[in-house]
């Protein structure tokens, strides 16, 4: 190798990646930084938002509120539920992605839709169909049951993007040096996922941290009861921020730990940019017992939803053929939806090149900010939005682009965890390849770059898109006057306690996720027919 | 629903074409032009006509898409309806202070209009519209006025409780017969106001050792709608409800499914309250003629008319409505509690909180 880029001398091989911008600086070279920070400047603004308000309470208000008796208990329930759930899910999504992406499974592709389809059930449905179906699923096992069935797709996504393009390599060298195949799956095949499972996991527990809704059908107290309690009941919105700060600080803890365990070892990249599939590991005996686990998890995770809403469309007095308004409203939804998607993934391009290329301090708390909003509860977020499109942006105000705005800054983290781990398994050498070779940098990124971390970006897109098409809080106070969702009319009916009415839309919203995921399982095809004809061919 | 809306669409027709003579029974404050601005719906008559109010609603969906299509109707007054959660929506008001879009604001109890109110952000009522509804229905400052009316009710499994076992004071419900049978849902904004009333009628701290007994005995519920359930389910015995949370219940589950009923709580007792919900203009409104016509029109008859007979279940406020679909009438509950009973809430709030009823 003895390749060197023009901006600096140094060897190629042992070059650190952040010293190919020390050799001069080049005007293009602030372009990327600035981006991103301008991007995270924006999705943070909810911090900005809540620290606003917050500092509008006096000292003694704050220390009564937080003095109360039930805030200690109530950051027990959530750090309890938060660990359960966040291992839970780790454990889950990567079983289930490392048996759609590595064996031998039969109906893979099936069980990789299926696998990620409670993504696209909105919580309050999770809830109420476990309630409904078995009043005793209450308290903390019966919240981490539910959580841990919507939630757990966060996790299987990124990780089976990863291991579909991870290269076969790294494990076939270590099976060669007469590592088993335990051995491989937990020396090779898991700390090449380490980015994806850590930012997963991130994403899952910051969720937690802010979610509300389901567990107030699950009778389970957490944190953002309170902030709920007062937003909702007592309309205080300065007591709200001030609890909502301690929601942020959590989170903070939690994004450092995170970071803290992905540099814990080196990271695992692939010497060359064609990753090259492994064979399918194949089950044998086991394959029985991994095809029963699999149908157990998406038979809990998507059966119970699916089924409650069968019953429902069946026996509830409500139940009328949807009119045609269902199609244009499925319409809306998915263009608000597809452009928070399609937003969220190209902006979360720069945050996470930008952490990637330099692996500085600043670099690093650029990432880790956006991060943070994902733990403040969604009506927090939207009037945040609220706060600030009133003030500077009051021709956007309820109109379409605001409320795209708010899934941005409510489900960029989503996008950046998977493009992040995307890239965590790029080599750095090969930009500086291509560059040194005289291809321009955005050249580069659109030749070299993007197509490298492809399933990093569907991925993003997916789990951006299939999110933003369930919300419900921010797009009732930020939806143009008189445009629909289907959520919101899902929601419409369920509080005046119409099930039957409300049960097609919530069979839309989940119908949906099936041409997302396919699409998202199609991009890579290529990969996928590789495994066949090579099966094939044996 | 969807039958709903082609019914909706029809007695707006109909109404339409009869409307001459209601729309002048209307004290609309625009009244001298509303028999020209009602024969010509299109627009061009009343000044009002062509003008576009919106309207922040956290009242019933359906029944205030019927309102509102009368209301243009009638008027030629377009409406913009912004439906959503009366909290959340009051939130976002607070936060877009003066430069709200909103025209009008419809809540579902009192406390969120008293927290606007006292804010500044509501403009006063036109006098008219506040005197065609008893004077203790609406704000005392005349800063919203009251449009329906809903009553705390004990919804209670048939198979558990019998008739006759049923509560008829709302303190009995912190006695030990009813440990582990009991619902309630103190998050919701129709909870608080029963416990201000009975820190009227009880005192602070009667009504403190009440709450400590209610959160010993009762299994507590996100939301109303759960509680209904739960009750109907047979999860809990009973529970205390809004009335027209288990007509909506009824309705869904059919003669087949539904295995509760409902008794009330005997006139007088806090937990035989009967509360308004009402609407407001925004200070900031640049429609107030128009969103004050919207207010009139919801007190007048045709409006409380709808009210009576939709599928949302209150009771109308305007006197000579008489309602067709709730088993008895308003008049045998308990007075109306006036807002300035229950305030803002907040001393009800508190006391909840301190025992760890809410969090």
């Amino acid at each position: 190798m003895t390749l060197t880029s023009p901006s600096s001398s140094a060897p190629l091989a042992t070059r650190p990646p952040r010293s190919s911008r020390l050799g001069g600086w080049r005007p293009g070279a602030a372009a990327l930084p600035l981006t991103a920070m301008v991007v995270a400047l924006l999705v943070a603004c909810p911090l900005g938002f809540v620290a606003l308000e917050a500092g509008q309470s006096g000292w003694d208000a704050t220390r009564q509120l937080l003095g109360r008796p039930m805030v200690l208990t109530l950051l027990g329930h959530t750090a309890a539920l938060t660990a359960v759930v966040t291992a839970a899910s780790l454990v889950l999504g990567f079983g289930a992605a490392w048996l759609v992406e590595r064996t031998d499974l039969p109906l893979r592709r099936t069980f990789t839709v299926l696998a990620a389809m409670p993504l696209a059930i909105p919580e309050f449905v999770h809830g109420y169909c476990w309630v409904s179906l078995m009043p005793s699923v209450q308290g903390l096992w019966g919240a981490s049951l539910v959580m841990v069935s919507s939630l757990y797709p966060l996790v299987f996504l990124p990780v089976a993007a990863v291991l579909r393009r991870s290269d076969a390599g790294a494990a076939e060298v270590a099976r060669s040096l007469g590592h088993g195949r335990l051995s491989v799956l937990w020396r090779v095949t898991l700390p090449q996922c380490r980015p994806a499972l850590a930012g997963g996991a991130l994403l899952v527990a910051l969720y937690l941290l802010g979610e509300y809704g389901a567990f107030a059908m699950l009778r389970y107290t957490t944190f953002a009861t309170a902030i709920f309690t007062e937003f909702e009941t007592a309309f205080d919105m300065t007591s709200a921020s001030v609890l909502a700060l301690v929601l942020i600080a959590l989170a903070l803890l939690i994004v450092l730990l995170q970071a803290w365990v992905v540099r814990q070892r080196g990271r695992v990249v692939r010497e060359r940019t064609s990753g090259r599939p492994a064979a399918p590991i194949p089950l044998g005996r086991t394959k029985p017992l991994a095809l029963l686990a699999m149908t157990a998890l998406v038979g809990t995770a998507v059966g119970v939803p699916v089924y409650a809403l069968g019953y429902w469309l069946v026996k509830g007095s409500s139940t009328t053929l949807p009119s045609a308004s269902i199609w244009s409203l499925t319409l809306t939804t998915l263009g608000y939806a597809l452009g928070a998607a399609a937003v969220a993934t190209a902006a979360a391009i720069p945050v996470a090149l930008y952490a990637w290329r330099r692996e500085t301090r600043l670099a690093r708390a650029v990432e880790q900010t956006v991060y943070l909003t994902r733990a403040l509860p969604g009506i927090a977020v939207a009037l945040a939005v609220v706060f600030f499109a009133i003030r500077y942006a009051q021709p956007l105000y309820q109109q379409a682009p605001l409320l795209v705005a708010g899934y941005v800054a409510l489900f960029f983290p989503l996008a950046l965890t998977a493009v992040r781990s995307s890239l965590a398994q790029v080599p750095h050498a090969v930009e500086d390849v291509a560059r040194s070779l005289g291809t321009r940098p955005l050249a580069v990124l659109a030749r070299v770059t993007v197509p490298l971390i492809l399933p990093g970006l569907g991925a993003a897109f997916a789990m951006v898109g299939l999110t933003a098409s369930t919300e419900l809080t921010a797009t009732l106070l930020l939806r143009p006057t008189g445009t629909d969702t289907l959520a919101t009319q899902f929601w419409t009916y369920t509080t005046g306690l119409a099930w039957g009415a409300a049960a097609p839309y919530a069979a839309v919203m989940t119908a949906l996720s099936v041409p997302a995921v396919l699409l998202l399982t199609r991009r890579t095809l290529g990969d996928s027919r590789t495994h066949t004809t090579r099966e094939a061919g044996r | 629903m969807f039958g709903g809306v082609r019914s909706m669409k029809r007695s707006a027709v109909s109404m339409a074409a009869i409307s001459l003579a209601g729309a002048c029974a209307l004290s609309l404050s625009a009244c001298g032009s509303s028999g020209t601005s009602v024969a010509s719906s299109g627009g061009s008559g009343g000044s009002l006509a062509g003008q576009t109010i919106t309207v922040y609603s956290g009242q019933h969906e359906q029944t205030m898409g019927k309102l509102v299509q009368d209301f243009t109707a009638r008027t030629g007054v377009k409406v913009q309806l912004r439906s959503g959660d009366e909290a959340e929506l009051a939130n976002q008001l607070l936060v877009e202070g003066s430069a709200s879009p909103a025209d009008v604001y419809v809540a579902e109890n009192p406390p969120a209009l008293t927290t606007l109110e006292n804010k500044g952000l509501l403009a006063k009522v036109t006098a008219s519209t506040l005197a065609a509804v008893p004077a203790g229905d609406s704000s005392a400052q005349g800063d919203w006025v009251g449009l329906s009316a809903r009553e705390a009710a004990f919804v209670y499994n048939t198979g558990k409780v019998t008739a006759a076992q049923a509560p008829t004071a709302i303190k009995d419900l912190a006695s030990a017969a009813w440990k582990g049978r009991l619902g309630i849902a103190p998050s919701e904004t129709d909870f608080s106001p029963v416990v201000s009333l009975m820190i009227k009628q009880q005192g602070v701290a009667a009504t403190k050792t009440w709450l400590q007994a209610l959160k010993d005995n009762a299994k507590v519920y996100g939301s109303n709608e759960d509680l209904v359930a739960a009750v109907n389910r047979g999860d809990v015995a009973g529970g205390v409800i809004d009335h027209y949370y288990w007509y909506r219940l009824r309705d869904e589950q059919g003669a087949s499914g539904v295995h509760s009923t409902m008794s009330y709580f005997a006139k007088g007792d806090p937990g035989a309250l009967v509360d308004v919900s009402g609407a407001g203009v925004l200070a900031s409104s640049k429609h107030q003629a128009a969103a004050q016509a919207f207010l009139a029109y919801l007190v007048s008859k045709p409006a409380q008319q709808i009210i009576a007979t939709s599928e949302s279940y209150e009771y109308p406020l305007l006197a000579g409505v008489t309602d067709t679909r709730l088993s008895r009438p308003l008049d045998q509950s308990g007075p109306i509690a006036s807002p300035a009973e229950l305030g803002d809430g907040k001393q009800a709030l508190q006391l909840m909180q301190s025992v760890g009823l809410l969090s």
